[in-house]
């Protein structure tokens, strides 16, 4: 039974570990810049005073949000990259790494976007009447009045989807390109069994992404609220 | 997109923001169907639009071996671990409540750590793991027990056991998976339910007399579940769509059958992908429609005295796009 819990070869494997982490951790930051701005826009598509772009912000969230990203990452990969030949890169292991962050940053961009709309849904009317009434255009009164209000509104809800996003990496990375933490951990199994040990090496590595992650957010949630 | 978002935000547009809206409008949808035609430009290159790459969509054969069967296998998946993970939510949601330390913390203890795992790992574990561990157990003081279990609990899930070596199958891995972090998730919204019912029931019932038990099962649930209702089924939403993650163990469920196995006899994976996720947006779409019209009854009916958003991020997210039931609540 001691066996069972026989930590050596999670030890003697912690380079690979972390290395394998910092490739989850690049994989994520990149992906929460890319999400953040493409969110934005969708977000702003949504409230946009034309009908044509409001339509276009609704159609491509309910798209995104309603696929599994498993077959998104997957059409990503197979059938963008491989057969209309849509390549980042001539290096299929670059080409795997772009893919995967524009799949992931495409798939969290909708739910960023609907944490922004329900940011903007808590700004008062009278900030968007009082912005227009100094004359500020659509635009300004966006971009200097409602979106910092609606941002500090939603910092929670935006924490949960990051931490959502850097649990999703595990996907992106094994369908389009395996070099992150879990496919070290796959590779591992395969290599020296699957033993509860390395598992618990993994898990705790994914805690303390998560975790602090989500302290952190929690924090600044209550630090960035708007008093009113 | 409601009227109200857009009030908020611009007035009724004079002569010259009319002006300006339509050169926009027409910028715009000219923008979009140069990106259409872009898109349809590229996949004719490619000779995406032959007719025999879309033509076993129009064949009876192909939908029922490939994309009915998927569907089906998806469905039973998302629909077992459903059941589980309400289950599991049910019994740890309340648990955290619990006035024992004893029951409440290490119930927390899970069910952070379940929210906090990525669930393709979870999935791992159960598919991997068993093969290796099993044999050590089944040599230790544990191996009747192991075997007694696995003999007759989880070989309802396919699970088989073998001189000591326990064997998971995929669709066994994924209800696992689905069960430990959709319900640790259902276990918060449960929690969360519970704690947005004013204090005042729960005062009440205990002045009449009520005993713990009693407060929870008459009072504070009843009104809890019609709170949560639209939550836990957007959790489905999210459930249902995580099934596909058994696609990576080799799970046949419909990413499989429309990713996989159709395209090798077809050769049409774009087109497959794309009638596939015409397929999960449909089912989804359904599902959510039940969560707003249940949504929409909720705020109607006067038993409920809170209602937990079911529209806000905190609680559709995707493979894990966490549903902090503390976020819905507030």
């Amino acid at each position: 039974m001691g066996q069972l819990f026989d930590f050596t070869e999670v030890i003697k494997n912690l380079d690979k570990i972390a290395i394998s982490f910092w490739a989850t951790i690049r994989l994520a930051a990149l992906t929460a810049v890319l999400s953040m701005i493409l969110g934005t826009v969708w977000a702003s598509f949504r409230v946009s005073p034309t009908p044509v772009l409001r339509g276009v912000g609704t159609f491509v969230v309910n798209l995104l949000r309603n696929t599994p990203l498993t077959l998104l990452a997957a059409f990503c990969i197979s059938a963008l990259s491989d057969i209309l030949k849509w390549h980042f890169s001539e290096t299929p292991s670059v080409n795997g790494y772009w893919w995967a962050v524009s799949a992931l940053s495409v798939y969290t961009s909708a739910f960023v976007a609907e944490a922004l709309r329900s940011g903007i849904n808590t700004v008062p009317l009278g900030q968007a009447e009082a912005a227009r009434s100094i004359g500020l255009t659509f635009t300004q009164s966006l971009r200097m009045i409602i979106l910092p209000q609606a941002v500090r509104s939603v910092i929670g809800p935006l924490g949960s989807v990051l931490i959502a996003m850097i649990k999703n990496t595990t996907v992106v990375a094994a369908v389009s390109y395996g070099v992150d933490a879990v496919s070290e951990m796959k590779q591992l199994f395969f290599d020296l069994g699957a033993t509860l040990p390395m598992f618990i090496g993994f898990a705790i590595g994914y805690l303390v992404l998560t975790l602090p992650t989500g302290f952190f957010f929690g924090w600044l949630s209550k630090r960035m609220a708007v008093a009113r | 997109m409601s009227r109200d978002d857009a009030t908020v935000l611009f007035d009724a547009p004079g002569p010259r923001a009319r002006r300006r809206n339509n050169i926009l409008t027409g910028v715009s949808v000219l923008v979009i169907l140069g990106i259409i035609g872009y898109i349809i430009y590229a996949l004719n290159d490619k000779g995406q639009f032959a007719k025999e790459l879309w033509k076993p969509f129009t064949q009876w054969d192909v939908w029922r071996t490939y994309f009915i069967q998927g569907t089906i296998n998806t469905l039973k998946a998302a629909a077992v671990g459903t059941v589980l993970a309400l289950v599991f939510g049910a019994l740890f949601g309340l648990a955290r409540l619990s006035d024992h330390w004893w029951i409440r913390v290490p119930a927390g203890a899970v069910v952070e750590f379940f929210r906090a795992m990525p669930l393709l790992i979870l999935i791992f574990l159960a598919f991997f793991v068993p093969a290796t561990v099993s044999p050590i157990i089944a040599d230790g003081p544990l191996g009747n027990f192991q075997r007694v279990m696995v003999e007759n609990v989880f070989s309802i899930f396919g699970v088989t056991i073998n001189n000591g070596t326990v064997t998971v199958p995929a669709f066994a891995a994924v209800v696992f998976g689905l069960t430990l972090y959709n319900g640790s998730v259902l276990a918060e919204i449960v929690r969360a339910g519970v704690q947005s019912i004013p204090r005042g029931q729960s005062e009440a019932a205990v002045a009449l007399g009520m005993r713990k038990n009693a407060v929870m099962r008459l009072v504070l649930l009843p009104q809890a579940v019609t709170a949560m209702l639209p939550v836990i089924v957007s959790q489905i939403v999210v459930l249902l769509k995580d099934t596909s993650l058994g696609f990576i163990i080799g799970y046949e469920d419909l990413t499989s059958y429309g990713f996989k196995i159709e395209p090798a006899n077809f050769h049409n994976l774009l087109q497959a992908a794309i009638v596939c996720a015409a397929i999960y947006i449909t089912i989804n779409l359904i599902v959510s429609r039940i969560a707003a019209v249940l949504e929409a009854r909720v705020r109607r009916s006067k038993k409920s005295i809170t209602t937990m958003s079911s529209t806000g991020v905190s609680v559709q997210a995707g493979a894990g796009m966490t549903a902090s039931g503390a976020d819905a609540a507030s």
